[in-house]
């Protein structure tokens, strides 16, 4: 073909390159929208609680994706550093997907139960004060701001809209549930628990008199890689394999 | 000024009626979100970009009103290009200033970190530095050089009236809004893609208009042919777009919130960044600076572009192969196993046309190498073509998996970006800003001396950087993966992090160099618009060679 056409004519040249730019897309990524396999069959995963919902989201805010990955490879000493390595369906309530681009900081794919939550709230405060080589920003201030959660009930009904599964029941009791989880005194502690199965409620931060952002960061770094449950998943089951 | 012209307007005139539309309604939407919206961020930004259409408001009426503005009497419109340039080198100091700012955190945690601050930190700088060297200053350098190439390869004038002027504005306002944005810890957390879904609303408005101007002056051209740089920056602009609409699709929590949450989730939606991610790489940071490579080397070297053939082929396999190289960000992990294949096998072959360009380039010297010794402008653009062929050899080279198993999440990554960040990304744009500030403002540069320092202090920069961050990350990719002998790992993290403070330190002192470098380039070019010597023509004169194949 002659190419002097296209370089005469804006307009296909135009369309040439949209086609010529689509193919890769179209082949590579459409597929795994619909290619069985591609997310595992597992049990124990669970929408986020509003509270971790809300930790989440301060995670998201502060850039901490920057730093820490939450991807174990299917590398052997990945996998005895930090635990199984990811599964797909292990983010697949994550809007949008944390799995990060660097470890400046250690993978926090499975740092779930890892740690107290007073070792948390020591180590966000001050980093350099439980790890002296850390090189990590220090952030006090999560412990000193009330955590702002007028809008939980819109944050779960948009996670719904693009395909989280929070029931009309969670939607609606999404402040109480929140405040439930960082109560372990509270009376809808057995409600909350029964929406969100293995939820666990704790004061987060030490400070009862408060629900800070604190609370909700730690929440969620506590539950991080712990809800599959890896002694009925099976890698080798027909649709696993990938 | 010219009461003369104000009679002889050009009769099509769109964009007296579109361009105070959209900036009456941007400032009468971020009025309402000021007033109504509960979210005290969204507040911030309502007024942050209220005052960015105030000031576009200002500036129309002040070009516009009542007056016929300076290019209508001109042959082509150059008053934007020289806003771009301006802009081009505002924000490369403030992008690279920002970069030195979170290297020496990484190296003195101690010292450079403000723990009441939240804004301060580096999860918020850190997509403040990568969205100012790339959508800042490259971006303006892009659309300044865009508007000038166009205009000259095509010989017509810039299309629109006043939209050139408003792709300029509105563009800044965005960088403004997605840099205060990051501080105030609104991100969508999508790297190279992190502005909330209000602001990717109003890029796409302001992208489009760019792509209008573009090909609107494209239809008014007096060539037959399209140049060569001008399929670059039309495969720039339209896949830009497409990567930016499709990446940044989200569902925000309500029109008065800051927050959205991703359409896709986990894998789907770690392949969709990826591919944008990687696409930011091809379409922002490689074809368009490409075109600039097409253009700026042939004028500076006064010799035809080496190979039109070679301009072709590599032009389509490269925007073709490189759509599918996204995935080699996603080895080993929950991605299924074939995209991985599929990426990782087209970043090697990726190889052969980025070479193809890096050949084009650096061929375009024959008869003239002798020049590099005696201009340090034309031999800052040719450096830079050469770290893009190292660039693009290490790249497919870090995409192979068993590679790839030791480079990824390390520092080396770091450091190949940087190579083709400073090297390639950077030393062209600079050296088209020292053609371009002396032909705008047909003043002769101020000082090439000044050039000669630039570049070897800047070049040492960027040997620091990209050497300490190679060691570095080879390092962590090794202590990471390293067995004692009873077979337990050897290191801890932390231990790993620790031995890693030396190259951190000397990766901060490359970048201070090279910031140092933009500083003296910031200097000279000041000098030259305000004190250089007046050249009567100093545009280049004779058209490219290959244009007329």
């Amino acid at each position: 073909m002659n190419h002097g056409w296209l370089e005469r004519n804006s307009i296909f040249l135009l369309i040439g390159i949209i086609i010529v730019v689509a193919i890769g897309g179209a082949v590579e990524i459409a597929p795994l929208f619909w290619v069985n396999g591609t997310v595992e069959k597992v049990s124990g995963m669970r929408p986020y609680t509003p509270l971790e919902l809300e930790g989440r989201n301060i995670y998201v805010r502060e850039g901490c994706y920057v730093c820490h990955s939450q991807q174990i490879r299917t590398l052997r000493d990945e996998v005895e550093r930090y635990g199984h390595y990811s599964l797909a369906a292990e983010s697949m309530y994550d809007h949008p997907f944390q799995w990060g681009s660097e470890r400046t900081g250690p993978d926090l794919a499975r740092v779930g139960g890892k740690y107290s939550d007073q070792w948390h709230r020591f180590h966000l405060e001050d980093p350099r004060a439980v790890v002296p080589e850390s090189i990590m920003p220090p952030y006090r201030f999560l412990f000193e701001k009330a955590l702002d959660y007028r809008d939980i009930k819109k944050m779960l009904a948009a996670n719904r809209k693009v395909g989280v599964p929070y029931t009309d029941d969670q939607i609606a009791h999404a402040q109480e549930d929140l405040e439930a989880q960082a109560d372990p005194n509270s009376d809808g502690l057995d409600a909350m628990q029964k929406r969100y199965p293995k939820a666990r409620a704790r004061d987060f931060d030490g400070d009862p008199q408060h629900i800070t952002e604190g609370d909700a960061l730690i929440a969620y770094l506590q539950m991080l890689g712990t809800l599959v449950d890896f002694k009925a998943y099976r890698a080798d089951a027909p649709e696993n394999r990938r | 000024m010219h009461p003369e012209m104000t009679q002889a307007q050009t009769p099509w005139r769109f964009d007296h009626f579109f361009v105070p539309l959209i900036i009456f309604l941007g400032l009468a939407i971020s009025m309402m979100e000021a007033a109504w919206s509960p979210d005290p961020r969204m507040d911030a930004q309502a007024w942050i970009f209220g005052a960015c259409m105030a000031v576009m408001g200002v500036w129309y009426m002040w070009m516009y009103v009542g007056r016929a503005p300076l290019d209508d009497s001109r042959p082509y419109v150059d008053g934007v290009v020289k806003a771009g340039v301006v802009a081009s080198m505002f924000w490369g100091i403030v992008g690279m200033l920002v970069g030195v700012i979170i290297a020496l955190q990484l190296s003195f945690p101690h010292i450079f970190y403000l723990p009441d601050d939240a804004w301060t930190n580096f999860g918020r700088l850190r997509p403040l530095h990568t969205s100012a060297v790339i959508f800042a200053f490259g971006g303006n350098v892009l659309i300044a050089s865009s508007f000038y190439v166009v205009q000259r390869t095509s010989h017509a004038k810039l299309w629109g009236g006043s939209l050139p002027w408003f792709v300029f504005w509105g563009y800044n306002a965005f960088i403004v809004l997605a840099g205060t944005g990051y501080l105030l810890g609104v991100t969508e957390s999508r790297e190279y893609a992190e502005p909330e879904w209000y602001a990717d609303l109003w890029l796409t408005l302001v992208w489009v208009c760019y792509l209008l101007t573009f090909l609107g002056t494209l239809w008014k051209r007096k060539e037959p042919h399209i140049y060569v740089a001008n399929w670059f920056y039309l495969a720039f602009i339209i896949t830009i777009a497409i990567l930016h609409i499709v990446n940044n699709l989200s569902l925000p929590v309500s029109l008065l919130e800051t927050k959205s949450f991703s359409l896709f989730s986990g894998v789907q939606d770690a392949l969709v960044q990826w591919w944008y991610g990687h696409n930011a790489v091809a379409f922002y940071l490689t074809v368009p600076f490409l075109a600039i490579m097409y253009y700026f080397i042939p004028k500076r070297a006064e010799r035809p572009v080496y190979s039109y053939r070679l301009s072709i082929l590599h032009f389509w396999s490269l925007i073709f192969i490189y759509i599918w190289a996204g995935p080699h960000h996603l080895l080993y992990t929950a991605l299924p196993e074939w995209t991985q294949t599929l990426g990782m096998t087209f970043s090697i072959v990726l190889w052969m046309p980025s070479w193809g360009g890096m050949i084009n380039g650096l061929m375009t010297l024959s008869g003239a190498w002798d020049k590099l010794r005696t201009d340090p402008v034309l031999r800052m653009l040719v450096v830079s073509v050469a770290f893009y062929g190292m660039a693009t050899f290490e790249g497919p080279a870090m995409s192979i998996k068993t590679v790839n198993a030791l480079s990824h999440y390390t520092y080396w990554t770091i450091g190949h970006v940087h190579s083709g960040a400073l090297g390639w990304v950077a030393y062209i744009s600079f050296g088209a800003l020292y053609c371009l500030v002396p032909w705008l403002w047909k003043k002769k540069l101020y000082s090439n001396a000044l050039v000669e320092w630039h570049f070897w202090i800047s070049t040492l920069g960027i040997v620091l950087y990209i050497t300490s961050m190679w060691v570095a990350g080879i390092m962590q990719g090794l202590m990471w993966r390293a067995y004692n002998q009873f077979g337990f790992l050897e290191y801890a993290f932390s231990e790993v992090v620790q031995a890693m403070h030396p190259y951190l330190i000397i990766r901060a002192v490359g970048g201070i160099l090279f910031l140092l470098g933009t500083l003296i380039m910031a200097f000279n070019l000041w000098k030259t618009v305000r004190s250089g010597e007046s050249v009567a023509a100093s545009a280049p004169a004779a058209p490219l060679a290959a244009e007329a194949v």
